[in-house]
């Protein structure tokens, strides 16, 4: 033991926790509705995941099970980084796979593995308001979302129609929950969509520089926006992942060399990882163990 | 006069944990809409609060949560108790209340007196205690709604008979409208306005 002043249990102080834990408990009775609360500076800059790691300290117990991810994956620099701020200031255990973990603190994917009815699924959210780019005045979004008055996005997506020929939002697609309120999914790929609609497991999102806290409750209806004409679709990938040969899943671009050499990989590495281990194998993987 | 006893002991013994693990009894309580849960750990309020109604306003009241109490909790160890232990202060105004605290058997206000957010505001509501006779064996109600796969079904006994028809007309102001607790000894159930309560038909 050293006789350094120690943090309080998951760094924040419990009148913040205080605060945010009833920010969170009327976020879920409001499926979608952004609730404002007090943002706090953590010892991350903003941008880095702040409204994540404050959801996260406030709802996280010695008996949970962490894992962080960044873009699917648990070994880039802000998964690290935030698992390690909280095996430091809580403590508590962490793990990569995603069937053992009780919390997962996300940047922009949900896991491919379906999630279950004892976890939650923590967002990190840059722009909280999906209106925003269409409306800058808080006033008016505000406004907007009081009165359900939600034209503007559907014009926005029929321009995206009228300029491409479909819709060309990839990420952070508009969704609608529970009929009510449109919602920003954070910059997710599309893709994910779908894994909110009814999903088992609780999802709250947290958007640090913005000052807000919103909450998908599980078994709660999310609905893609789109057009009976132009339906919602998410992406395809002609080739299965190169390591694990995964169809269906989220595939990231890996460039190899100046070439034009390219491989697609699952962005989800723990996904990917599992399947190596049962054994699955994908062409460059074979490629590379008949290399060694 | 309340005794000096009453006001000062009866906290959380373990305030950081004990306050973690009853704040995920709620968030997991409004995420499942009528599933029943135990708090593991929790103070000793004085009557006539509950020990789970108790645990809520230590882990949720302090100095920004003005709190409505009835006349007879006003009255009792109550007030003082939950502002020694959660800088809390309590108020007369319904409007103004966070939180409400109603013990066993008192006489219900309708929910539409209390603060029930605004239209853009919605997220402003006060959030009611209501301590019930028991959370299972009355009137069988079925629930729908977000956090219930399919439908549920809630056997709250003690609630006044107007309870279902004040619901109903909380359901119909969303996205305004209070969120409920309800407590009995160690166990609590939540009901945040989305929820949908119907007599479940014979």
């Amino acid at each position: 033991m050293n006789d350094l002043a120690t943090y309080n249990f998951a760094y924040l102080d419990e009148q913040t926790k205080r605060m945010i834990r009833r920010a969170i408990l009327k976020a879920i009775a409001i499926p979608g509705y952004q609730v404002p609360f007090a943002s706090r500076e953590m010892p991350m800059p903003y941008g880095w995941g702040t409204g994540g790691v404050q959801v996260t300290a406030s709802i996280l117990g010695p008996k949970d099970v962490l894992k962080v991810i960044d873009q699917g994956a648990d070994d880039t620099t802000n998964a690290v980084s935030i698992r390690a701020f909280f095996q430091k200031v809580a403590n508590v255990a962490v793990t990569t796979r995603t069937k053992e973990a009780t919390i997962i603190q996300t940047r922009h994917r949900i896991p491919e593995e379906k999630l279950t009815e004892g976890q939650i699924l923590v967002y990190q959210v840059p722009i909280p308001e999906p209106l925003r780019f269409l409306e800058p005045r808080e006033t008016e979004t505000r406004k907007m979302h009081a009165l359900e008055e939600y034209g503007l996005m559907h014009v926005k997506l029929y321009e995206d129609i009228a300029r491409n020929g479909h819709i060309a939002t990839t990420y952070a697609y508009p969704v609608k929950v529970e009929g009510r309120y449109v919602m920003d999914p954070s910059p997710t790929p599309k893709f994910d969509n779908p894994k909110m609609h009814m999903s088992e497991a609780l999802q709250l999102f947290g958007a640090g520089r913005e000052k807000r806290i919103y909450a998908v409750p599980p078994y709660t209806d999310v609905v893609s926006l789109d057009f009976d004409d132009h339906p919602f679709e998410i992406q395809s990938f002609d080739k299965p992942c190169a390591l694990c040969g995964a169809e269906d899943v989220y595939l990231d671009e890996v460039i190899l060399d100046d070439k034009g050499g390219r491989m697609f990989v699952c962005s989800d590495t723990d996904h990917c990882e599992d399947r190596r281990a049962c054994g699955h194998a994908g062409h460059m993987l074979a490629h590379q163990e008949a290399a060694e | 006069m309340a005794s000096q006893s009453q006001i000062y002991a009866g906290a959380f013994a373990d305030p950081v944990f004990a306050a973690q693990s009853v704040f995920r009894c709620l968030m997991d309580g409004f995420a499942r809409p009528g599933t029943i849960k135990h708090l593991e750990t929790t103070g000793t309020p004085p009557a006539p609060l509950s020990v789970a109604a108790g645990a809520v306003a230590l882990t949720l009241c302090d100095h920004d949560t003005p709190i409505w109490l009835t006349s007879a909790l006003g009255k009792s160890a109550v007030p003082q108790w939950i502002s020694f232990h959660t800088g809390a202060s309590a108020t007369v105004s319904k409007t103004d209340a966070r939180f409400a605290f109603i013990e066993k058997g008192a006489a219900f206000p309708g929910f539409d007196q209390f603060s029930l957010g605004t239209q853009e505001y919605p997220d402003r509501s006060t959030t009611l205690v209501i301590e019930v006779e028991a959370l299972t064996g009355g009137q069988v109600l079925t629930a729908k709604g977000p956090g219930i796969k399919g439908e549920t079904e809630i056997a709250v006994k003690g609630l006044p008979d107007v309870f279902l028809e004040f619901w109903t007309s909380n359901r119909a102001i969303f996205p305004r409208g209070v969120d409920l607790v309800l407590t009995a000894g160690d166990r609590l159930v939540c009901l945040p306005r989305t929820t949908r309560l119907s007599l479940k038909e014979a």
